[in-house]
């Protein structure tokens, strides 16, 4: 979708996720995050023209539309605000609507916002759909992970890796919610048998949390304070999430969001064209799943890319430097996350966790029954 | 500038019911084919689809992944959903068709409010530190409006049973109303308060339904459709929550909306209000300055069937109806978002 006006990331901000933020309100939550964007963007409130807020149910926190309330603290009064869900990938949607406003030359400057407070409310209860016998989201996906494993002859030491990995990654970011110094294989190994064959070191952790972006034109990514990052391609995906004949472990949408967005961007070689991914891993096995599902590896190649190093943060092919949603995982925002740390790498801007050199970087967000897909491309220049 | 060559071209919605037999999905798997068959789409053309839905009143998280059903979404779609009224929705869809590269988009809004209660459910949509705990309902807030309108001298108790009397007598035409029929003013005026000043014809029924839409862009709208209601301007703003710092009776940001949707006080031959409650109807008269003449909600509007989170977007579809089928050539529709007109969607639809 680049037929439009350009579009740049020329704010990014984020909380220090946690367990429980609960030396915040929600508001205080979200202002956080937005006003870390805007001063990143050397803008203010009043310069905003739409607000795009994204979040995962509204039963994780027990509000209905909570956007509703929040337009008071957001200084949205007179201003449109659009509120998007598309479950887990939802973060991602949210920022790719606000591209849109501005690619559409809609808008000029966009806020856009994702959240979750978790520890308001039950996110286990919340995902098992609010009634009981609830099998959380490592129920859903363990099968899925072990037909991957089946498949691809992977050794089950490659989700350890990854857990150890994104952990590690996370003690180079100050916003990470889990900061386990002590990480090792071993530990992960002996934690305790959560979903077979995901152990509890292997799941993300339930965190509060937000993230905004300031999106704007080409005139303002070109004048902006800080360098921008260019977003050069955005793509969203749905299928269903059940019917028989459904590939779940690379689900079609998947495929065809990640080639949408290659097109796009121009890329012909992913792997060798990105620098930097940043992708939805809540639990371990999601990084070799997704590197095969989006045909940045061959069928198989995704683990031994995670077993070579080359996903770590000094090799080739960089995934998730931030920690990933396997170190912070506000659902709502994590979505976001993504597409806010692959433009940090691509502005330099990312502190102890940059890629040096970084220039072109992905970044995506599932949901659902690894059935909802939102993908895009942040480039240091534009093509 | 926004492209002004996007327009709906089919259009379907369900009989507005108290307590529809089948689920959310059920109700839309018919409505998305029938607008779809109108506009002359097999689903598989469909560039962009987008709904609008709230999982508080299915009654489950992730509700609205269901009704990725109705848009029989494989292989693959584009698709997107916002926690809003289908009217936001449709706004999605148009802001993704201004890119070019695609030119049509689907569109739908569903609720069933059957299984909950209401007056329950709906405080849970306000701030949850100082207004939630109060557990004020929709129909205490909207008497609460009603009351700073009868202060101000701007209505009377009398004005209120006017716009439902009219409201049922304009849905006796309507196949899809829930309330209709013939009333007398001085007969509601004798009923009893639900709310102070409110009687139950202030009120509007408690309904489940779905709606669905179809949007195309210029050559691709003149192609499937005779007389594409194009939408010259579409534009949405909202207000500040807390009702003590709003002037509730009036609706700026509807102003605003109408203002930045092109809509510039000409004559109207239809508008369709998302007036909940009857005395919104003559706040959001005043907020437009609707043109003496412009027949205002000929469908009996939300007072005769509120489809909560397709309300707003049945009111565009009425709208297009009127200007597919030749009947008006000039319309605007009116959504709303949240309570006492909070958030306010402005859709301003032509002929030609």
């Amino acid at each position: 979708m680049s037929s439009g006006e350009r579009c740049a990331v020329v704010g990014i901000g984020q909380t220090h996720h946690r367990k429980r933020r609960d030396d915040v309100s929600i508001p205080g939550l979200v202002r956080e995050a937005a006003l870390r964007a805007l001063d990143d963007a050397e803008m203010t409130f009043a310069d905003v023209d739409a607000l795009v807020i994204g979040k995962a149910p509204d039963a994780f926190e027990g509000i209905i539309q909570p956007e509703l309330f929040l337009a008071d603290a957001l200084g949205a009064a007179g201003k449109p605000m659009l509120r998007v869900h598309t479950a887990g990938s939802v973060g991602g949607s949210t920022f790719i609507v606000g591209a849109h406003l501005v690619q559409s030359r809609i808008h000029q400057r966009v806020l856009a916002i994702s959240w979750e407070k978790q520890s308001e409310g039950n996110a286990q209860w919340g995902l098992a759909g609010g009634r009981s016998r609830g099998i959380g989201a490592g129920g859903a996906f363990a099968p899925w992970i072990r037909a991957y494993i089946e498949r691809s002859g992977a050794p089950e030491y490659i989700g350890w890796q990854v857990a150890v990995k994104d952990r590690l990654n996370a003690l180079r970011n100050p916003y990470a919610h889990l900061q386990l110094a002590d990480i090792s294989i071993d530990r992960v190994r002996e934690s305790p048998m959560l979903w077979d064959p995901l152990r509890f070191l292997e799941s993300c952790p339930s965190s509060d949390g937000a993230c905004a972006v300031v999106l704007t034109d080409e005139a303002g990514g070109r004048r902006a304070a800080r360098p921008p990052a260019w977003v050069e391609a955005t793509s969203v995906r749905s299928e269903l999430g059940m019917f028989p004949g459904r590939d779940p472990v690379r689900p079609q949408a998947g495929v065809e969001c990640a080639h949408d967005v290659y097109r796009q961007a121009g890329i012909g070689d992913p792997r060798r064209e990105i620098d930097v991914a940043e992708i939805y891993v809540p639990f371990s096995w999601y990084e070799p799943m997704w590197l095969e599902g989006h045909d940045i590896a061959g069928p198989g190649e995704g683990w031994r890319m995670v077993d070579d190093g080359i996903t770590e943060m000094g090799g080739a092919f960089p995934v998730n430097p931030s920690g990933g949603v396997l170190s912070s995982n506000p659902i709502g925002a994590s979505g976001m996350l993504r597409f806010a740390e692959a433009a940090l790498q691509v502005r330099g801007l990312a502190g102890e966790h940059q890629i040096d050199g970084a220039r072109t970087a992905l970044a995506q967000a599932y949901g659902g029954a690894a059935q909802y897909f939102a993908m895009g491309v942040l480039r240091s220049e534009p093509r | 500038m926004a492209a002004t060559d996007i327009a709906v071209i089919g259009f379907a919605q369900t009989p507005a019911e108290r307590r529809a037999e089948g689920n959310e999905v059920q109700l839309l798997v018919p409505t998305v084919s029938a607008a779809l068959a109108m506009a002359g789409l097999d689903r598989r053309e469909v560039g962009f689809t987008c709904a609008g839905s709230c999982d508080y009143l299915t009654g489950g998280p992730f509700a609205f992944v269901q009704n990725l059903e109705a848009a029989g979404a494989w292989p693959p779609i584009e698709e997107s959903h916002v926690e809003m009224d289908g009217a936001w929705a449709l706004y999605e869809a148009w802001v993704r068709l201004q890119h070019g590269d695609i030119d049509t988009a689907l569109v739908f809004g569903s609720g069933k409010s059957s299984p909950a209660d209401p007056a329950a459910l709906w405080p849970q949509q306000l701030d949850p530190y100082t207004l939630a705990p109060l557990g004020v309902d929709p129909v205490s807030l909207a008497a609460l409006q009603a009351r700073s309108l009868i202060h101000r001298g701007l209505a009377t108790e009398r004005d209120f049973a006017e716009v439902a009397v009219r409201s049922r007598r304009a849905a006796l035409a309507n196949p899809h109303a829930q309330v209709r029929g013939e009333a007398d003013v001085e007969a509601l005026l004798a009923e009893p308060y639900v709310r102070d000043p409110l009687r139950r014809h202030d009120l509007p029924p408690i309904s489940d339904g779905a709606v669905a839409v179809v949007l195309a862009r210029g050559d691709r709208a003149q192609a499937l459709c005779a007389r594409p209601a194009w939408i010259r301007g579409i534009d949405h703003r909202i207000e500040v929550h807390q009702p003590g710092m709003r002037d509730l009776t009036e609706s700026p940001s509807t102003t605003l909306a109408a203002e930045r949707a092109g809509y510039d006080g000409g004559p109207l031959d239809v508008a369709e209000l998302s007036a909940v409650f009857s005395p919104q109807e003559g706040i959001l008269r005043r907020a437009l300055a609707l043109p003496e003449g412009t027949d205002a909600n000929p469908s009996g509007g939300p007072l005769a069937a509120n489809p909560v989170m397709a309300t707003g977007l049945v009111r565009i579809a009425e709208v297009a109806a009127r200007i597919i089928d030749g009947r008006a050539d000039r319309g605007l529709a009116h959504a709303t978002g949240g309570q006492l007109l909070q958030h306010n969607l402005v859709c301003l639809m032509e002929g030609r």
